[in-house]
């Protein structure tokens, strides 16, 4: 049985449809990655798993346990975190705060704390009594990386996490990944780059106009027919 | 000498503004609500200190630790089963919802206590003074201006050094992300307007000892407690007090001056602190 899965997954912003059956399935110490032009519904999809758009109970299962229809705070507290696309780290609280605030609502014994992040990321204890928004953009994504590892969850889901940032800070942030799979959690990345998507990933999917149009593991995927299913450009 | 006398007492008075105001700060820097009951709450918990000491005999002081946990579960059910659903992108319903509650609450304590003027009574306490130095200080308004102090010195050590108070600010900034941390936005607002409601018990008991109230004042320590808040600077508990501070000296010189002007002094020094610092003494940097 998978970790999380979804089936036939839809979601609605009122009228407008994002999300036409979706399933996709993350099996326990995997990594995989949600590939897409904008508008694919990649964001849409993390929405729909972290609870922040309700869907059909039996439309995601967590464990064999249907968690389509639970609140944010509900997921959250089984054990699935999530950087948000944008950071959105809280303006009004320390850097050290937005860590800790991570762990609001699941404070679960794991390889994460504030001296493991800290070591993860030596510039956060630096500045850790600044105003989160006060960092540049790349230790802003650290920062919230490292709220969502606070509350040490089974699955992390990163949306858009090159959002924004210089190359070289993307290849930075994506140096941390290695260490945060052997502490044992599942990852879901949503990227725009398929080139960092692929070196990170197990297994990738690819998404368009709200549903997967490709899927397979990096190796087997040509690069073709990664271009087709991103674009929609049948060769 | 005459004058500093006059402006110690308004600063005295200041606390008990600022009493007033602290709740009403709290919960507007948390949930962006204006609650148009807070005055009428404030008498709502005179009445019922004034009916825990005149029932039970019991002394104020120890009525109001009785009635800060009721005001607290008050403000808990109305912010969890009433106050949550008005809130959202639009900002009249909460407006019209405890604009309505103050109306009702008027209404309900004039139909149980009359419109009689009540006065909470206190002993000894009522008369006590010491002297300081040249001053004689009533031993009530030392203790009221204490009291702010030292609920603006808890609430920020709440805000700024515990989980709630991070949990606090941090649905204040962004809800719908506090939601991804665990964070339930509703349950957290009902806590706080709990705590806001405590604090009511306490400003409260210092409205009732210090002079007569009846039903229908609640509107007129609205109108105190939003221009301590405005003239701090919304969001700053500390400039909640230093607004409040202004406002009791404006009201005692005012006062001192000709007794009809006392009012009029207090909304004056409001207006003129508008003009001169538009956003107040101490306005939060991040809006």
């Amino acid at each position: 049985m998978a970790l999380l899965e979804t089936h036939g997954l839809t979601a609605f912003y009122r009228d407008f449809q994002a999300l036409f059956g979706v399933d996709l399935s993350l099996e326990a110490g995997e990594t995989i990655a949600i590939v897409g032009a904008n508008g694919a519904g990649k964001s849409t999809l993390m929405r729909s798993i972290s609870g922040v758009l309700r869907n059909g109970a039996d439309q995601i299962l967590f464990e064999g346990r249907p968690i389509g229809a639970l609140t944010a705070p509900d997921v959250m507290s089984l054990g699935i975190a999530m950087v948000p696309e944008g950071r959105k780290l809280f303006p009004s609280l320390s850097v050290e705060e937005n860590l800790l605030i991570g762990r609001y609502g699941r404070a679960t014994k794991g390889p994460w704390s504030l001296e493991t992040i800290y070591r993860m990321f030596p510039v956060l204890k630096e500045r850790r009594n600044t105003p989160g928004t006060a960092l540049s953009g790349g230790q802003q994504q650290m920062v919230a990386i490292g709220r969502a590892l606070m509350s040490n969850p089974r699955v992390l889901l990163c949306d858009e996490l090159s959002l924004g940032l210089a190359p070289i800070i993307i290849r930075d942030i994506y140096a941390a990944f290695p260490a945060i799979r052997d502490s044992g959690a599942s990852i879901v990345i949503v990227e725009q780059d398929i080139g960092q998507a692929m070196k990170v990933a197990d297994r990738l999917y690819c998404m368009m106009e709200g549903r997967v149009t490709l899927s397979g593991r990096p190796a087997e995927l040509s690069r073709e027919a990664i271009h087709a299913a991103y674009f929609g450009a049948h060769a | 000498m005459s004058w500093a006398d006059t402006i110690l007492q308004g600063v005295l008075l200041g606390g008990l503004y600022a009493l007033f105001a602290a709740g009403l700060s709290l919960v507007f820097g948390i949930m962006r609500l204006v609650n148009l009951a807070h005055g009428d709450l404030i008498v709502l918990a005179a009445y019922l200190i004034l009916v825990l000491v005149s029932g039970l005999g019991l002394h104020p002081f120890l009525a109001v630790l009785i009635a800060m946990p009721l005001m607290f579960g008050i403000g808990w059910l109305l912010q969890a089963y009433v106050l949550n659903r008005t809130l959202g992108p639009d900002i009249l319903p909460p407006l019209l919802v405890t604009f309505g509650l103050s109306v009702v609450l008027q209404n309900g304590l004039l139909q149980a206590y009359s419109a009689d003027s009540r006065r909470i009574p206190s002993g000894s306490l009522e008369t006590a003074s010491v002297a300081l130095g040249p001053f004689n200080v009533g031993v009530m308004p030392m203790l009221t201006f204490a009291s702010a102090v030292a609920v603006i010195l808890i609430l920020n050590r709440v805000l700024y050094g515990t989980e709630l108070g991070r949990a606090f600010r941090a649905t204040s900034d962004d809800a719908v992300t506090a939601g991804l941390m665990g964070i339930r936005p509703n349950r957290t607002f009902a806590v706080a307007t709990g705590i806001a409601m405590a604090i009511v018990a306490i400003a409260a008991v210092f409205l009732g000892t210090r002079a007569n109230f009846d039903p229908t004042i609640g509107p007129a320590r609205l109108i105190y407690a939003f221009e301590a808040v405005i003239m701090g600077g919304l969001g700053s508990l500390w400039g909640t007090l230093a607004g409040g501070v202004v406002l009791g000296v404006a009201q005692t010189i005012g006062g001192a001056v000709n007794p009809e002007w006392q009012i009029l002094a207090g909304h004056i020094a409001f207006v003129l602190v508008l003009l001169v610092r538009p956003r107040g003494f101490f306005p939060r940097a991040v809006d």
